[in-house]
């Protein structure tokens, strides 16, 4: 019941917001985002003591064998964690901005945290797909509203992207379902009939579906749309799609793909590792090259999300447990980055590096919780990235040693990017947009101090968020092994 | 049975209407005798009456389907209230209104080839009327021609492929037809000929293409309310005869006609949906949209499985009220004044939020995004195909579904994004609550479609 209460409050809540004053809107949101946060600390405890208590399979569309059947296992409560800690946070963080009809813009973020969850706990394939695409309406409409100047044609080439992804996953689950005995959607049902069909028809299946996901993370060749919605969408909007979208896709790889058709994806697991490898190198060194600094994050951002990739393809217990707690990691990362990006153009009127410099002099103390966020992205022992890029490493070293030489580029490369554009923005003379830079207001520090001191807790500290994702990741190792 | 009768006898007591003096309050008892139609077809639900069942026969298929036509209608009067206003007219379009939901009965339900061609008369020359009841405008003239022309055309190769039928297999009688058929042994060019004539008349009936030419012509030159109806009842009665046929008759013959539909297909989905991407006239776009959505639910009749008639029956319950939402939309609009032009939804939200609202959940539904209606008609349709092994034909039609999201999102972005300087639409009472239900309804459809699932 906690996990239904889970999906549907936040759908409650958008509606309150909705119907509330465009005054009031923002804080009536961040007040049921926190009450959001509550009831997941209850699934918290529930989980502890028995996780059936999470589970709620009840008959929805019975002729076809749809159920509304959601459970939480660890990888599922990681991931509601890590959806339900930042959305407050995003929401604090646009205290600072005044948005026409700010009603409406805080229903949609309470809206896409409801699609968010529901894709992140559906045990059933038909209601995985139905919030899937929930979640997309509420980002298309917060980018096409709220959006830059060149809003309409970018956020249509997003939209249709993920759409074509998602339609052909679509048709995937179909020709799984009918392949299952009793005509069902559920998970079991889905892994039972995948494994029965040959292994020709498992790597068309794997194809259909994994298109859908390489388009959400986005993984190299599928990332076209990424970069330019990342820049062009407003900034609570960037990271609702970097924080926490993208690790949909991360997350139906585990789920909803490798399970499934575990020969086809066996088959094509080379092909992949070199995609996902390419994006690691790829994404850095455009990231280096790049003068504006939200699409230096951006394409950080594919670098980091192809080495969690790889170690998710490596389906072996280092790489998937890196992964899981690297998709935190970088989850709140991300999110802070984007939000010192918002923070220096607001102060400054420009996102280009080479025209900031010297504010360190002027702010130190958003110059240090910079700097922390930095260190978090670049992987430096003791900071959350750290020990996700560790054993996403390892992971992908007992794969292959090259590629793991190859994906530890990412590093290297990383500190490479992330060291330069610090240097540009921070260090040096004080320029003339830079000379009046304010130090953090009380809403900046309340967003900046909770993620840096995730970034330093779970580096320090990282135990108990891998022994929530442990259990499940090992049952997950073992179906694949058993079917190959 | 009743439901008909009944239909019937508010149609004729509409002529009647003029002599008795009573011609005012004649568009409320038009929506009272669909009312009472409806709720004389769901009580025959249990207990059927087919007093000849030899040429018609209410079973469960054809109150289902009338029971569609007939919610559709009540929607479609409600929406078009001010289309009724001009009193000399009323009584000669509500009563032609009222024949033509008896001719769709009767496509729903006929055992009999011949109440086929009758039922089917009935309701297109009653469209042939309304199509061009703007007497004074050359576009609805030149609609009204074309549609009669092209139509009795049509007709007339329907007609011949009966008689074809009737000549190889000796009867009329659906049953009949059905067992001749099936027990039919050797090559039968005459009846297969018969079947292919038949399959034409019904294309053009549908708007698939290439019978499609006369769509956006009609639909464009018509009065908007005039092309809702099209949109809606004519397309859910000519296809709920076309599976009907089909489904007793012709199933043992697919190795014949599967290939034609099979090309039919493909033929209507991409250039339906390639066709609206160019078009500024929003009824020209919605127009090509119609004839795509034909080629979806024609994928439920090549599976032709008994899943078919409940996909098409939600496919039809599905399109026909996100077809009236959009149509309620575009009528407000172009009876405040507005031209029939995509840019006459520049900034709606600002200006009518509940008019943009219902817009985006009836393209949503068209583009087939939960978790409207739209969706699982599209999910439903191609599950049914997928059962019978018609991979390459889904994975086509979600492609052009995706072509498809191209131009509806142009109205989106037009109505969120676009500023404009644009008056202030104002509606109905009754125009508000035809918009307010078919929204509702495209929304119940995608979150609880199990009830009209079970129901065939």
């Amino acid at each position: 019941m906690l996990t239904a209460l889970l999906i549907f409050w936040p759908l409650v809540a958008g509606f309150l917001v909705l119907f509330s004053s465009n005054e009031n809107a923002r804080k009536t949101a961040f007040a049921c985002a926190i009450l959001e946060l509550l009831i997941a600390a209850g699934a918290v405890f529930a989980f502890r003591q028995n996780p059936e208590l999470l589970s709620l399979d009840r008959w929805w569309i019975q002729s076809f064998g749809i159920s509304f059947n959601i459970a939480m296992d660890g990888i599922s409560l990681l991931l509601v964690l890590l959806t339900v800690v930042l959305i407050p946070l995003i929401i604090l963080s646009t205290f600072d901005h005044s948005y026409k009809n700010a009603a409406a813009f805080y229903a949609l973020i309470l809206f896409m945290e409801m699609a968010l969850v529901g894709v992140f706990v559906a045990m059933d394939g038909f209601l995985f797909y139905i919030f899937w695409e929930l979640a997309l309406i509420p980002i298309y409409f917060i980018c096409l509203l709220w959006g830059g100047k060149d809003r309409v044609r970018i956020t249509f080439k997003f939209f249709l992207y993920t759409l074509v992804g998602s339609l052909f996953m679509l048709v995937g689950f179909i020709y799984l379902y009918l392949h299952t005995p009793g005509r069902s959607f559920n998970l079991a049902d889905l892994y039972a009939a995948g494994a029965s069909l040959s292994a020709v028809e498992q790597s068309w299946v794997f194809w259909s579906i994994f298109i859908a996901f390489a388009i959400k993370m986005p993984v190299f060749p599928f990332h076209t749309w990424q970069p330019a919605t990342y820049a062009e969408s407003p900034n609570a909007g960037t990271m609702l799609l970097a924080g926490i979208m993208l690790k949909m896709g991360l997350y139906g790889v585990i789920r909803w793909l490798i399970p499934v058709v575990p020969a086809g994806a066996a088959e094509w697991l080379d092909v992949i590792m070199v995609l996902c490898i390419i994006g690691v190198v790829y994404g850095s060194c455009l990231a280096i090259i790049q003068k504006d600094f939200r699409k230096l994050i951006a394409y950080s951002s594919i670098a980091h999300v192809g080495l969690i990739a790889a170690g998710i393809f490596t389906w072996n217990a280092q790489g998937l447990q890196g992964a899981m707690i690297q998709m935190v990691s970088h989850g709140i990362n991300v999110v802070g980055l984007f939000f010192i990006a918002d923070i220096i153009t607001r102060r400054t009127n420009t996102r280009m590096i080479p025209e900031l410099g010297g504010i360190r002099s002027v702010a130190p103390v958003f110059a240090t919780l910079f700097m922390i966020v930095m260190l978090g992205a670049v992987a430096l022992p003791f900071t959350n990235g750290f020990v996700g890029e560790f054993l996403l490493l390892t992971g992908v070293y007992q794969y292959h040693a090259v590629a793991a030489g190859f994906a530890g580029l990412t590093m290297i490369l990383a500190a490479v990017y992330m060291f330069r554009s610090y240097q540009g923005v921070m260090l040096g003379e004080t320029k003339s947009v830079t000379r009046a830079f304010a130090d953090l207001n009380f809403n900046e520090k309340a967003v900046l101090i909770p993620i840096v001191i995730m970034v330093i807790v779970i580096g320090v500290y990282p135990k108990p968020i891998l022994d929530i994702s442990a259990p499940a990741v090992e049952k997950l190792v073992s179906i694949y092994q058993m079917a190959n | 049975m009743k439901a008909f009768i009944s239909i019937s006898c508010f149609a004729v007591l509409g002529l009647l209407a003029e002599i008795f003096g009573f011609k005012k309050k004649f568009f409320t008892i038009a929506v009272v005798g669909i009312i009472v139609s409806i709720v004389l077809a769901v009580m025959e639900w249990s207990s059927p009456w087919t007093p000849f069942p030899e040429m018609i026969g209410f079973d469960h298929y054809a109150i289902a389907f009338s029971c569609v036509i007939l919610v559709t209608a009540l929607l479609w009067m409600f929406m078009s209230e001010d289309f009724f206003k001009n009193e000399e007219r009323i009584i000669d379009y509500t009563s032609l209104v009222l024949f033509t939901v008896a001719g769709g009965m009767m496509m729903t339900s006929f055992n009999n080839l011949s109440i086929l061609f009758l039922g089917l008369e009935t309701l297109s020359l009653a469209v042939y009327v309304l199509a061009g009841s703007q007497k004074n405008d050359l576009s609805s003239n030149e609609a009204a021609l074309k549609y009669f022309i092209m139509g009795s055309f049509a007709t007339g190769i329907l007609l011949f492929g009966i008689a074809l039928v009737y000549g190889s297999t000796g009867s009329f009688n659906l049953l009949e037809i059905g067992r001749a058929v099936g027990t039919a042994t050797g090559e039968q060019p005459m009846l297969l000929v018969g079947v292919l004539m038949i399959l034409i008349g019904m294309a053009f009936k549908i708007s698939a293409v290439p019978f499609h030419f006369w769509a956006p012509d009609v639909y464009h030159g018509a009065p908007t309310v005039i092309t809702a109806f099209m949109a809606t009842i004519v397309k859910t009665a000519a296809f709920a005869a076309f599976l009907r046929l089909f489904i007793t008759c012709f199933g043992p013959l697919k190795e014949g006609w599967g290939d034609v539909i099979w090309v039919i297909i493909v033929l209507t989905l991409f250039v339906g949906n390639i066709a609206a991407i160019a078009q500024s006239s929003m009824k020209r776009m919605l127009a090509y949209s119609s004839v795509a959505h034909a080629g979806y639910m024609l994928l439920a009749l090549i599976a032709l499985n008994e899943a078919s008639s409940a996909s098409v029956l939600y496919y039809s319950f599905a399109y026909s009220a996100s077809t009236i939402a959009a149509f309620t939309v575009l009528h407000v609009i172009m009876s405040n004044g507005m031209p029939d032009d995509i840019s006459s939804f520049n900034g709606l939200i600002k200006r009518s939020p509940l008019l943009a609202i219902a817009m985006v959940i009836a393209l949503l539904s068209f583009a087939g995004i939960p978790p409207t209606g739209g969706f699982f008609a599209k999910y439903y349709v191609f599950s049914v195909a997928l059962k019978n092994g018609y991979t390459w034909l889904v994975v086509l039609a979600v492609v052009s579904s995706l072509i498809s999201v191209y131009y509806y999102f142009r109205v989106i972005s037009a109505m969120f994004v676009t500023e404009s300087s644009l008056p202030k639409p104002d509606m109905s009472g009754l125009q508000k609550t035809a918009l307010i239900t078919s929204m509702a309804l495209v929304l119940l459809l995608g979150i609880f479609p199990e009830f009209l699932v079970r129901l065939l």
